[in-house]
């Protein structure tokens, strides 16, 4: 990081279209993700360490790098630029709302089971 | 290892994990797939903004299926192929298995932590302007 080199906001803005394309959900479909935040904090949490450690291997062997003129230029841990990091907490919570989103929509319907129903049906909305 | 080999072992082991660690099976499942499908069509759209204006730039030398020279670092501002040698919307066909073992891993936490009873509730929905007639189950 040179600098020179001015803050862009590129990556982020890919970062929060991901956000704007999933967050409705939880109000439209009542996803409940994010009041359910210990179970959301204990799936990302492991999986956001794990693939930061994969980005750090890649780009310290050559798989790809970030474009300076792209991204925030602060970084983590070395050459891990934070919009990084910031991906592998959205991408993970924009998937459990498409899962819970398809979820509510089939909601009640056989066959549509993720394996975590309670047996009573908890229709207090 | 290369960015190839990586991304299958990652997925390998994603796919282990949910049928015989945690045993959430999510791979089996109708609801997941469904997901899924609707996660990956926004990959390509999404990750596909991040490869055709080379936000994240790929060494060619570590996917697959690639014979572009100097598309790596700051040796072009070229944005690679959109479709053929070694790339899907612009992005390597690699990271269709990366987003597969990154999202597949998340949800099989989620779906494991409430099988352990961790936040079950309140589970999803209904919709906030549910269907007039719902369908039969």
């Amino acid at each position: 990081m040179g600098e020179d080199d001015p803050v862009s906001y590129s990556y982020i803005g890919v970062l929060a279209f991901i956000l704007v394309g999933t967050l409705w959900l939880e109000v439209l479909l009542r996803t409940r993700v994010l009041r359910r935040w210990r179970r959301l904090v204990l799936s990302i949490v492991p999986v956001a360490v794990l693939f930061c450690l994969w980005d750090i291997y890649a780009i310290a062997s050559g798989h790809w790098d970030f474009d300076i003129a792209h991204i925030t230029g602060v970084y983590l841990l070395g050459d891990l630029p934070i919009d990084e990091v910031l991906f592998f907490v959205v991408v993970p919570l924009a998937g459990i709302l498409a899962l819970e989103g398809v979820r509510s929509a089939k909601r009640g319907r056989a066959g549509w089971e993720a394996g975590d129903e309670s047996d009573r049906e908890s229709d207090a909305s | 290892m290369t960015y190839t080999a990586l991304a299958i072992l990652g997925c390998v082991v994603v796919v282990a994990l949910d049928l015989w660690a945690f045993r959430t099976r999510l791979v089996t499942r109708r609801v997941f797939w469904a997901a899924y499908a609707i996660i990956v069509f926004f990959q390509l759209l999404t990750n596909g903004v991040l490869t055709g204006l080379r936000i994240v730039r790929y060494n060619d030398d570590a996917i697959i299926g690639s014979s572009t020279p100097g598309t790596f670092g700051n040796a072009t501002d070229a944005p690679p192929p959109f479709f053929g040698d070694g790339r899907i919307a612009y992005a390597p066909i690699e990271d269709l298995l990366f987003g597969f073992a990154l999202v597949t891993l998340t949800l099989v936490l989620w779906i494991y932590w409430g099988r352990r009873g961790v936040q079950r509730d309140p589970q999803s929905g209904p919709p906030l302007f549910p269907r007039r007639h719902p369908p039969s189950p």
